[in-house]
């Protein structure tokens, strides 16, 4: 079956202009600061306080200069230290007490965002999870918030203070002399300029290292996943080669960043230090006239630092913002992305389920997707009916049975589940009343236990054991070095296709399901476990007599079937009982032919 | 430069406290590879002494033009002084900037070349090195342990010796301006070295713990994005959102609890910076009153005493760098050390063109010295036939299979091709004439046709669309929207397995072999597609060996002959008719299979 693949634009690399969206979105962000209004608050207070004691710091050395050294006074030069160590030590208090605290909003903010997240993720459906690359998903709640995190919960509070202090010092300077901070403030605007300029240039380059990273990560990760193709087909030169291209590739855009560091930053600080030149020269001159004192002239080279300063963080933070701003707006495009399956709110319970379903005149398309995947199925089941699904593949076998939980919801037509529409009961009393058995079995990493134990955590050990019993999967279980206790990997690894599909079908049968859902479940097993899963799924059918559906691609899967459906390109083309279709499908015997050939004795 | 930045606390604690264990031999090593690069490493080592020197000299002329041309009132001697100033700022400058360019790009040349030194290795190690190890794992090893070398060599080394030179001639110019003065001065650096001691330990427990705490936050998110659509069909959304706040607030928890610890590193650190400016103006006040200092000197000790603040705390932060690096390194050795598969022998004889002739003379073979996983096999395949392995799971049937092309090499006995022992042919002539079709289809990222193309690199596109067609592929390719052209993302997304399945066999069919391989290469496509497929290679096949392993008895019945195999030993073999009337083992594995749709073809 093929998926409608969206292919999202590649996304702009990281910082550059941000655009009015990620503008808005940077805003939307701030707003889940309000509940840390107190925390944002006291930060801001002592990082003014820091600001306002950094600004008294040079003074003290103008007055130990001045009045203490220059006039021969132990005494002033000794208070003035003093005083150096008391402001000193306030600062250190106000600067850790300001990042506590602004820690202490960010990371509220994080926790926030990223719960939101999650409950949105678990509520959007199968058509948003068929189009989402599960990777990108990733990096939205854990690189895209921290980035978010770090722009809103310490970001905003350093600008500001970078503007006090900035201001604060232009002021104190231009109170002292201020002609000579004329001068010195001729430096700033190509320093602003130059990190701008660094900014924007190694934002993208920065993002392109990326890029060439993840490709040569690609083709590692390929080759190593193909290790046999690559071999069998002696195509390591080949390989090579595409390793090489990516990695020289990789070094180009490196060479590249690093030229661009090596072209800008020196520059900075060369405009850094002809500031001090400036102070120094012009300054010197000053009190060659007498308009300045030596002490002046000092504590005026100190204030430079506090002009320098608060352009870096500016600098830095307007990379921040644009980054935090695309961020930002990747992480709203999941919050709003539309939940399509969810709850009526006149949504009923389904009384104990009995088991009769009913299709209607049902056409399915995915979303986003021209051709309609199913189209105009009707046909019903009584209770404790098996119903088998057969077809080519891509003829929506997995389509018809996602719908039955209601995944999807259909394009058109309904479905009734005794006597109820799906769209009028509530998804979760649904749900847990039909066991799953889904075409790709994910195993989630903990034990084997609780992994059949998923559906319901519950469950005592014995439940346990039983389902995977009649799963024909308690064998292989108690030959693994911990049992049940066994921990299975990331994605099952370390356990083969037909044994995962076992615990798939354990993990479906320990909810007591009123009504079954197999999907292509007992094809990667080799047909002797195939044998014995039948055995167990016949016995459960018949003992229970719940409604099964069945996707299968044996004849043999499907015999005793009540009712068989015959699926091609999305409609029903024959259906009825092994006996009936024997004797009116082509189609089927073809099928039939197809699997029994050389067989027939 | 992402994340922390050099030198900050956040950095040095996001280090893994290990240490390689060889440090020295492993360091030797290292060093050793910078080899080519001696010529720019000399010059890279002139500039960092010109740097140093730049930057002592530079407060000992603002202290000269305070006293001598200030104080004594000479503004001709001041701006000739602003000007020997205004150069060696400019020095400074082209040195830095020749500096960050050179390291710059010597380490980034060197660290490609070990990445393709690493990659070229696992090209050559045997299989079993592979079956041993996690693919993310080795992953990690070729990625992230060359990260941090990168950021060793990118931001540490460079600052390394920038700042420790720097310092030194820094200390060494106090030391001659005036010795009790600089001697007060240094108070506070073993103060800094102290501190940031004492804080990067506690920061290390701390981090750690937010490490962890992160790490369980990922693993979740991952697994639950991941297993989306089970989380729906099994009710499971409330209990994971449950489980997901817990993680969410521990992580938010010890992230405010490592700020609460490390937060007052930096305060620390500024706060004894503040204290050397205030040391030397007490002292070095004292010291004027006293006149034993000038004044333009005691500006000059300000402006060293404000330097000492970012070397040191660098110096400290590069040293966890370092270990990190090693041991990063000495993994990456590792890998290197391996021994790589036996090379071909040097008398191995090319295979001109593979007859089809396959003689397994007594076989055996253990993956490791434990388990014996193929005992005393012995068959014959005669060119042209087709050969079918049947049996249980474990049973051995694809370790068969690997041992021709010699992904593996019998532990006992010979395999021999066309009557030549495999082990004395070159791998790849022999590889060339055999192509081999898996349970798991593996595609590239790439188009369709990139694909099918890995068949035979230099096929003209007609020959990809016959080789399509002869798979069953044609048709649904041209249907999709871009046809050939449709590119295949990350574990062919997009396509059904069966799709994924019919390119591989595509593939398998433009590289023209002369024995084919397919290991359950039918078990995933539905029957329909299955018995195109089939048709296909009956003809194909007419003119070529092939080795088939199904469970799907249906599909080899007409195998000219059927090989069961049982914990690694042959224990029937015949053709289906001879099998069927053995009552034997594939008797009873037939019945099973079988037993329920009993012929009834209506036609």
């Amino acid at each position: 079956m093929l998926r409608p693949v969206t292919n999202s634009p590649s996304r702009p690399a990281r910082a550059g202009a941000p655009s009015p969206g990620a503008n808005k979105a940077v805003g939307r962000a701030l707003g889940y600061l309000k509940t840390y209004r107190l925390e944002s608050v006291a930060a801001l207070v002592s990082l003014l306080l820091v600001t306002v004691a950094n600004l008294f710091a040079p003074q003290l050395i103008r007055i130990a200069i001045d009045d203490g050294i220059a006039k021969q006074n132990q005494n002033t030069v000794f208070y003035a230290v003093a005083g150096l160590i008391g402001a000193a030590l306030l600062r250190s208090l106000f600067t850790f007490a300001q990042g506590y605290l602004a820690e202490r909003a960010s990371q509220g903010v994080a926790f926030d965002i990223r719960e939101t997240l999650f409950e949105k993720l678990q509520r959007l459906g199968f058509s948003y999870y068929d189009q989402a690359q599960t990777g990108n998903l990733v990096t939205r709640l854990t690189s895209d918030v921290e980035a978010v995190r770090g722009f809103v919960g310490t970001g905003i509070v350093q600008i500001i203070a970078a503007l006090f202090t900035l201001f604060g010092t232009v002021i104190v300077l231009f109170v002292v002399n201020w002609s000579l901070t004329l001068i010195v403030l001729l430096t700033i605007p190509p320093i602003f300029y130059l990190l701008f300029r660094f900014v924007s240039q190694i934002g993208p380059r920065f993002g392109q290292v990326q890029i060439a990273l993840s490709k040569l990560n690609t083709v590692l990760q390929e080759d190593l996943r193909g290790l046999k193709v690559v071999r069998a087909f002696s195509r390591e030169n080949f390989e090579q080669q595409r390793y090489q291209n990516a990695n020289s590739d990789l070094l180009e855009k490196n060479v590249g960043t690093i030229q661009s560091i090596a072209g800008i930053f020196p520059n900075v600080i060369l405009f850094g230090n002809l500031g001090t030149l400036a102070v120094i020269w012009y300054g010197g001159l000053e009190v060659l006239g007498g308009k300045l004192s030596l002490g002046e002239l000092l504590a005026f080279n100190a204030y430079l630092g506090f002009l320098l300063q608060p352009i870096f963080t500016l600098g830095f933070l307007a990379a921040g913002i644009a980054r935090a701003g695309s961020s930002a707006e990747r992480i709203f495009e999941v919050l709003d992305a539309p939940l399509d399956v969810q709850d009526k709110k006149e949504a009923v319970v389904l009384p104990p389920l009995i088991g009769n379903v009913e299709f209607t005149d049902v056409s399915f398309r995915y979303l986003g997707a021209e051709k309609e995947v199913l189209k105009n199925i009707n046909f019903s089941v009584q209770a404790g009916q098996v119903v088998a699904i057969l077809g080519a593949t891509g003829s929506g076998k997995s389509s018809l049975t996602n719908l039955i939980p209601r995944f999807y919801d259909v394009t058109k037509g309904s479905i009734k589940i005794d006597g109820y529409d799906l769209r009028d009961l509530q998804l979760s009393s649904l749900r847990g009343q039909i066991g799953i058995v889904l075409q790709e079995a994910t195993l989630f990493s903990g034990s084997v236990r609780d992994n059949i134990a998923y559906g319901k955590p519950e469950a005592s050990l014995e439940d346990v054991i039983a389902a995977a019993q009649a799963a024909q999967a308690d064998e292989f279980i108690s030959k693994l070095e911990h049992g049940y206790e066994t921990i299975v990997g990331e994605r099952g690894i370390g356990l083969s296709g037909g044994q995962r599909q076992r615990l798939a079908i354990a993990r479906a049968l320990l909810v007591k399901p009123k009504m079954l859902i197999l999907d292509d479940s007992t094809s990667a097993v080799d047909a002797q476990t195939e044998n014995l899963i039948q055995d167990a799924l016949d016995n459960l059918m018949k003992a229970e007599r719940r409604t099964t559906f069945v996707i299968a691609q044996r004849i043999s899967t499907v015999r005793n079937a009540d009712l068989i459906l015959i699926l091609e390109n999305g409609q029903i083309k024959d259906s009825g009982t092994h006996e009936t279709l024997l004797e009116t499908s082509e189609l089927y015997n073809d099928i039939l032919g197809s699997q029994l050939k050389g067989s027939a004795a | 430069m992402r994340g922390a930045p050099p030198g900050s606390l956040a950095s040095m604690a996001q280090m893994e406290n290990e240490r390689a264990k060889n440090r020295s031999q492993t360091a030797k090593r290292l060093i050793g590879e910078f080899k080519p690069y001696s010529s720019s490493l000399w010059l890279v080592a002139g500039l960092v002494i010109l740097g140093a020197l730049s930057q002592a000299a530079a407060p000992w002329l603002v202290g000269r033009a305070i006293d001598e041309n200030i104080s004594k009132l000479e503004p001709v001697g001041l701006t000739i002084r602003m000007l020997e100033l205004l150069g060696v700022y400019f020095l400074g400058t082209l040195v830095s900037r020749q500096q960050i360019v050179l390291v710059g790009t010597v380490s980034q040349k060197l660290l490609a070349g070990l990445r393709q030194k690493l990659f070229m290795q696992l090209q050559r190690l045997p299989l079993t090195y592979f079956d041993k190890r996690p693919i993310g794992d080795l992953m990690s090893r070729v990625t992230n342990d060359v990260d941090t070398l990168s950021q060793f060599f990118g931001q540490g080394i460079t600052q390394l010796f920038g700042s420790l030179f720097g310092l030194i001639g820094i200390l060494i110019a106090m030391l001659f301006l005036n010795l009790p003065l600089a001697l007060v001065s240094y108070l506070v650096i073993p103060a800094m070295l102290l501190t940031t001691g004492f804080f990067a330990a506690r920061a290390r427990a701390a981090f750690r713990k937010t490490r962890e705490t992160v790490g369980d936050v990922t693993a979740d998110i991952q697994q639950e994005i991941g297993g989306a659509r089970e989380s729906q069909a099994f009710n499971r959304s409330k209990a994971n959102i449950d489980r997901f706040r817990g993680r969410n607030a521990a992580n938010r928890d010890a992230n405010v609890q490592a700020v609460g610890i490390t937060g007052a590193f930096s305060p620390a650190i500024e706060f004894l910076s503040t204290l050397a400016t205030a040391l030397v103006i007490g002292y070095g006040g004292y010291l004027v009153l006293e006149n034993q200092l000038s004044v333009g000197l005691l500006a000059a000790f300000l402006l060293y005493v404000q330097q000492f603040f970012r070397p040191v705390q660098l110096l400290s932060a590069i040293y966890t760098q370092a270990q990190s690096a090693l041991a990063g390194a000495e993994r990456i050795y590792a890998i290197l050390d391996e021994t790589p598969e036996q090379a071909d022998s040097p008398n191995a004889k090319t295979l001109a063109s593979l007859e089809g002739r396959i003689e397994f003379e007594n076989v055996s073979f253990a993956y490791d010295n434990e388990r014996q996983v193929l005992k005393n096999i012995s068959f014959t395949v005669e060119p042209g036939q087709t050969i079918a392995l049947v049996g249980t799971t474990g049973a051995g049937k694809t370790t068969v299979a690997n041992l021709i092309p010699r992904f593996y090499d019998v532990t006992a006995g010979k395999i021999l091709i066309d009557g030549t022992d495999v082990r004395d042919l070159t791998r790849s002539s022999l590889r060339a004439g055999m192509a081999m079709v898996l349970q798991e289809p593996f595609l590239f990222s790439g188009t369709i046709l990139d694909n099918i193309k890995y068949g035979k690199l230099e096929a003209s596109h007609a020959e990809i669309i016959l080789a399509a067609q002869t798979a069953s592929a044609h048709e649904f390719i041209s249907a999709l929207p871009q046809g050939y052209e449709t590119p295949i993302g990350e574990g062919g997304g997009g396509l059904s397995q069966g799709q994924r399945q019919l390119i591989a066999f595509a593939r398998a069919v433009l590289a023209n072999p002369k024995l084919l391989i397919l290991d359950e290469a039918t078990a995933n496509i539905d029957t329909r597609t299955e018995n195109l497929i089939q048709r296909a290679l009956e003809t194909l096949l007419k003119t070529r060996t092939s080795i088939v392993i199904a469970h799907r008895l249906s599909t080899i019945q007409h195998a000219s002959k059927i090989i069961v195999l049982e914990q690694g030993q042959i224990v029937e073999q015949g053709t289906h008719e001879e099998l069927l009337d053995l009552q034997g083992k594939y008797a009873e594995l037939h019945a099973r299979q079988f037993r329920v749709a009993k012929p009834v073809l209506a036609k």
